[in-house]
């Protein structure tokens, strides 16, 4: 395998509330800013990870190169996915040899429509899109699942003010107070605070190959396992408790091959993280989420890409030697990617 | 961007336009065989499966098994028509686009006979009834199109009824609480002394319930009295004045046995055993011959008595 790096990350302060910005403008900081951070111009490969239905128009993603600026033509391409299934791809690409250096990003307006409904969509369109099963509610199903297996609620609570409490520390991540005590249910087992918040943010990783990362970046984040699984989609098909996709990803990225200092996990529903951390082997002593995760800050299409932006950061500066960061994707985490990187 | 460069709407406010994507008259998807079999089954109110080569029975079908990536078999199993919760959630705000307008529990249902579970809403009236192991079966739709909401929702087995239970009777109050009515609606309590026992038992009776001796002497008693004892009542009663209000054995001067009353006139929390109370009579004009000539006991402020010395001079009850 030929070392590929993240040398460089940047990401929106984002928002839970419509600033009034084209996705377009919404991306264009963050790749101003990795831009400025690498210098470099150009690059070898450009992949991009958003959802067209989150601006309901047909090849929106398109114009969000009017931030990169694609003439002369570049090598682009892109993923209806979490930008960070656009970075599997461009480490994929850069795996060829003949190009050194890839731009990645993701971006996300869900303030614009009701993201957890228009979750439906991504469903089999047979047998669970005409049930109207919104996101939630299929999350509230795993939560059940868990619970019953063995599962508390306690450590749902745990996990939403933990997460809410780095997310303030965060800069980046929303404002959020810890939760209510009285809070009422949304949908049983679920309580607003346990789902990520609607917002709206983009963020921008570069990757780099072999000498290439070390002239672009004093410490990079060397991507020493990298790997992505699934689970059957319709959820009576799989054990919603315990995701064999997650666990898979982990084993083939080698996540268990040494110590974990920092995980960023995908958490869009407080009782996927202890789930995540039971499937994907996360250590007792490792720091989960120092940036608050998506339940502080959740732009859809950016916040799998942000996770291992953040896991990368901080092998970047030092703080971590070696750090993980996870992705996920489609129904009950039925998707997940696992990066592991090293300094 | 700075928002002084924001386009402004017509109201001063910032620019918005609605936007709605939709496929005017829904999308046509074609179902393949597998799919298409499993609807079909469905409009004519079947559950149906496939088996997988590994002997598994998927329900829904899929075209391939999910855990070998092999075509299923041609083989389709009817199951059900019931099933078994395996997980749910609880929806206590359905939204547009769910399939019941009230709360509802989402499943994971292993119908029987199947291996795996299938999606789908389960209306239980109450979050209380929904629980891991619960038997639930299809309610299907009238007209039927080859859907999967042809089934329009699971509903819990038959586990209890509501027997609806009303009877009506007249009752005349027999010749002794006739006499004592009669008393009533004069504003006057009537008790019989027994002539063996030398108890007056109230309301009047034409025997004695402890030594069958007749009674044939009857005994005015007053309208004030002890509270012996009394419960204080949580549930409303269109009797009472109020909620809680307290019930009580009250002990009229010149009886021997109680009288159960309302106890009016005095915070339920006020009221204690030896507490001297008065009735409270409707005014003339609106009495019968019924014991509602008494709206309930009120406190007249006199110390208390104590009972247990009274019991005492009694000679016990």
């Amino acid at each position: 395998m030929r070392e590929v790096a993240v040398v460089a990350f940047a990401q929106t302060r984002h928002s839970a509330v419509d600033e009034g910005l084209s996705e377009p403008e919404l991306l264009l900081p963050v790749i101003r800013a990795v831009r400025e951070s690498t210098g470099l111009r150009s690059f070898g490969f450009t992949c991009s990870g958003s959802c067209d239905y989150l601006a309901g128009a047909p090849f929106s993603f398109v114009s969000a190169l009017d931030a990169i600026g694609a003439w002369p033509p570049i090598s682009e391409s892109h993923v209806e996915m979490d930008g960070a299934w656009a970075l599997y791809e461009a480490w994929v690409r850069l795996q060829h040899g003949d190009i050194d250096t890839a731009l990645v990003y993701g971006f996300g307006k869900s303030t614009q429509t009701d993201p957890y409904e228009l979750m439906t969509l991504q469903l089999d369109p047979y047998y669970l899109a005409p049930l109207g099963l919104d996101e939630i509610s299929y999350a509230a199903l795993q939560a059940r699942a868990w619970l019953d297996a063995g599962g508390d609620e306690k450590t749902m609570r745990e996990v939403v003010r933990r997460s809410r409490a780095a997310g303030r520390a965060n800069p980046d991540a929303l404002d959020l107070p810890d939760p209510p005590g009285d809070e009422s249910h949304l949908v049983e087992p679920l309580r607003p605070s346990d789902v990520a918040p609607v917002t709206d943010g983009a963020a921008a990783v570069v990757l780099a190959a072999g000498d290439r990362a070390r002239e672009l970046c004093e410490r990079p984040a060397w991507i020493t396992g990298i790997a992505h699984r699934i689970d059957p989609h319709y959820l009576g098909m799989r054990n919603l408790a315990r995701p064999a996709s997650a666990a898979d990803a982990a084993r083939a990225a080698g996540a268990g091959k040494g110590a974990i200092d920092v995980a960023e996990l995908h958490v869009r529903y407080s009782h996927e993280e202890p789930i995540l951390r039971e499937a994907l082997g996360i250590p007792d002593g490792t720091v989960v989420n120092p940036s608050g995760g998506p339940l502080a800050a959740n732009p859809i299409m950016a916040a799998g890409l942000i996770r291992i932006g953040e896991a990368a950061r901080r092998v970047m500066s030092g703080a971590a030697v070696r750090a993980l960061g996870h992705a996920t994707s489609g129904p009950c985490l039925q998707h997940n990617l696992v990066t592991v990187m090293e300094g | 961007m700075p928002s002084e460069q924001d386009a402004a709407g017509p109201s001063g406010g910032p620019l918005v336009a609605e936007h709605t994507l939709e496929f005017p008259g829904g999308y046509t998807r074609t179902t393949g065989p597998v799919i298409g079999r499993f609807l079909t089954e469905l409009r004519d109110g079947r559950v149906v499966g496939v088996r997988t080569a590994a002997g598994r029975v998927l329900v829904p079908p899929l075209e391939y098994d999910p855990d070998t990536g092999e075509p299923v078999t041609g083989e389709y199993v009817e199951v059900g028509p019931a099933g078994t919760v395996t997980t749910w959630s609880w929806v206590h705000a359905p939204r547009p686009g769910h399939p019941l307008d009230r709360p509802f529990a989402w499943a994971l249902i292993r119908m029987d006979g199947a291996d795996t579970d299938l999606v789908h809403a389960v209306d239980a009236g109450n979050v209380k009834a929904m629980r891991p192991g619960l038997r639930v079966r299809p309610r299907w739709r009238a007209e039927r199109t080859g859907h999967i909401t042809d089934i329009a929702c699971f509903v819990p087995e038959v586990t209890k009824i509501v027997a609806p239970i009303r009877t009506a009777y007249r009752l005349r109050p027999g010749r002794s609480l006739g006499r004592f009515l009669e008393g009533v609606r004069d504003g006057i309590l009537l008790g019989g002394r027994c002539p063996d026992c030398d108890k007056v038992y109230l309301p009047y009776r034409i025997s004695c319930p402890a030594c069958g001796a007749a009674v044939d002497e009857e005994v005015r008693v007053a309208d004030t009295g002890t509270v012996t004892t009394f419960a204080i009542n949580n549930l409303p009663d269109p009797r009472a004045p109020q909620v809680p209000f307290v019930s009580a054995y009250i002990l009229l001067d010149g009886a021997d046995t109680e009288l159960i009353g309302l106890v009016g006139g005095v915070p339920a929390d006020r009221v204690r055993q030896g507490m001297r109370v008065r009735a409270v009579w409707l005014p003339p004009e609106e009495r019968t011959t019924a014991m509602t000539n008494i709206r309930w006991f009120e406190p007249t402020g006199e110390p208390d008595v104590d009972l247990d010395a009274g019991r005492d001079a009694q000679g016990g009850a």
